[in-house]
């Protein structure tokens, strides 16, 4: 396992990475007494990119989330996280691989009796007892790269929907994690507000360079992310439609009662004539 | 309406996952990390959030002893020796188990709705992806401040009620303070004293890691955080009541 936090803010991530997967799941099953909820799932996430999953409320998705964090197990099939396989893996070995994943959680699942700032530099001061100096300024670092540096005294009961969930990717993102997992960022925020989550993750992924997983089911988020990029101008941030070599960067996988319905770009979800599909689309 | 095989296959899940919690708890009192400053705060909520009504507990409890007591001692002219019977009351019985249900009402439940609404708020599934163990976070800080602070509640608690004893000796009873508080001592033996304190670290215990538990099996929205609260109390206080049973029992065979 690499160092956490070893690598500077400007270092160039997408040079160090490799194309090894750094997801794999292979023929996952799961079930909850009859009802079952993964049907012989697989896919990859390559580093780097960003893989959508859509589906109705129950397909799944959420659970995915959590079977790649360790949090549930598997009946079956084979889970792979940055080369380790974690579906048989104890607790304790667990968590150094979760030193490489950051999670979004719904609703953000901040910490209600820890300030923002505390939230936010949760692992480093309790967990990797990083000295104050540099994990105070590593928190209003990646405060200020999601605009809510003003807010680090903030309880979480202060904030809106939408800074609630920009505290809480700056939270997954505090140790510069390899991967992150979003479930359902913009769920429940308003149009432009579910814009200002959309933008940060699109500067994750194109900007330091971090594979994703996004759980919604908000298509209009989902094609916004997958249609735009970030390009960086000095301390500058714009976004604009994405240039067609880096279109393929953002991948969508339906879930359909538990099974794979579909995968590919944003374009082949578009042009799908997959009856499902279309209704869902629509 | 749960079919009583069900409702068996249920209990005996819930005994098997609280053995366990408890296991898990006992090697995260022995091994790294620790959570010191946790520990710490939940020295402070169960031990000094609870002085109070402890307090209040004990020598409203004294008092009423001593009234009771005296009542009945005066039938047989032995009023002078009121003070053996508060303090034997309250030291081998009433203190540890009225301390012990006093705290489960205010602390018991309190640990069980916060834990129960970082369950279903998914603060507890950030925790495990931050790299926490919620065990050791959550749970040996709460249930070795609850063993630490229990007796220690307890002893309070009998101070204050051998002293609400004293007051209506005094003042009802006509009983003079010294002669009270001779009989106080005299009703003292070391038996008494190691039951006494003995009964307080396992309800601390005991009550405590129910409300861990509980809380930590929490399913179902805000209305499963009110049930789990609910449950809390009553299995609590069911198992400090059993639990006195069981110790008193074992003791007196083993000190007396």
């Amino acid at each position: 396992m690499e160092p956490l936090l070893t690598q500077t803010a400007e270092r160039p991530v997408r040079a160090n990475r490799t194309d090894e997967p750094v997801i794999v799941f292979r023929n996952v099953w799961l079930a909850f007494d009859d009802h079952v909820v993964l049907r012989n799932v697989s896919f990859t996430l390559l580093p780097g990119r960003l893989k959508v999953f859509l589906g109705a409320s129950g397909a799944g998705k959420s659970t995915i989330l959590r079977i790649i964090l360790g949090l549930l197990r598997p009946d079956d099939g084979e889970v792979y996280v940055l080369g380790h396989r974690v579906d048989q893996m104890s607790e304790s070995d667990l968590m150094a691989v979760r030193a490489h994943l950051g999670m979004v959680f719904q609703e953000g699942a901040l910490f209600d009796s820890l300030t923002v700032g505390e939230n936010v530099g949760y692992r480093l001061y309790e967990e990797l007892r990083v000295p104050p100096d540099e994990a105070d300024a590593r928190v209003a670092e990646v405060l200020g790269f999601v605009g809510m540096a003003d807010y680090i005294d903030r309880m979480p009961a202060e904030l809106s929907g939408g800074q609630r969930r920009r505290v809480a990717i700056a939270r997954a993102m505090i140790t510069r994690p390899r991967i992150l997992l979003y479930d359902e960022p913009t769920t429940g925020l308003d149009p432009i507000t579910a814009l200002t989550v959309d933008d940060e993750i699109i500067k994750l992924r194109d900007l330091e360079g971090v594979s994703s997983i996004l759980v919604t089911h908000q298509l209009r988020d989902a094609f916004y992310i997958a249609e735009h990029e970030a390009v960086q101008t000095g301390d500058r941030v714009r976004f604009r439609p994405v240039s067609p070599e880096r279109a393929g960067n953002t991948e969508f996988l339906m879930l359909k009662e538990g099974e794979v319905a579909f995968e590919g770009t944003a374009d082949e979800l578009r042009r799908t004539s997959d009856p499902y599909l279309r209704a869902f689309l629509s | 309406m749960i079919a009583p095989v069900e409702w068996i296959k249920s209990a005996l899940l819930e005994v098997q996952e609280y053995l366990r919690l408890t296991g898990q708890v006992a090697r995260g009192t022995v091994s790294r990390p620790f959570y010191v400053r946790d520990l710490v705060m939940q020295l402070e909520l169960i031990g000094i959030g609870s002085l109070t009504v402890v307090v209040l507990t004990g020598v409203f409890t004294g008092m009423v002893l001593a009234l009771q007591t005296g009542l009945t001692l005066d039938q047989f002219g032995a009023r002078s020796v009121v003070g053996r019977l508060v303090s034997a009351s309250m030291v081998r019985e009433l203190g540890p188990v009225l301390t012990a249900l006093m705290v489960t009402g205010r602390v018991g439940s309190g640990i069980a709705a916060e834990i129960g609404s970082m369950v279903v708020t998914d603060q507890v599934a950030a925790l495990r992806s931050l790299g926490t163990d919620p065990i050791r976070k959550l749970v040996v800080p709460r249930v070795l401040a609850g063993t630490i602070m229990v007796p220690i509640l307890t002893v309070i608690a009998n101070g204050v009620g051998m002293l609400g004893g004293l007051v209506i000796s005094v003042t009802q009873l006509r009983v003079a303070g010294s002669v009270y508080w001779s009989n106080v001592v005299q009703g003292l033996f070391m038996p008494d004293i190691w039951m006494g304190l003995t009964k307080p670290v396992i309800f601390g215990f005991a009550l405590v890691s129910i409300g861990c538990h509980v809380g930590l099996r929490t399913r179902g929205g805000t209305q499963g955080v009110g049930r789990s609260t609910t449950n809390s109390v009553v299995a609590a206080s069911v198992a400090i009541l059993v639990l006195d049973f069981l110790i008193t029992k074992l003791l007196m065979s083993l000190l007396y």
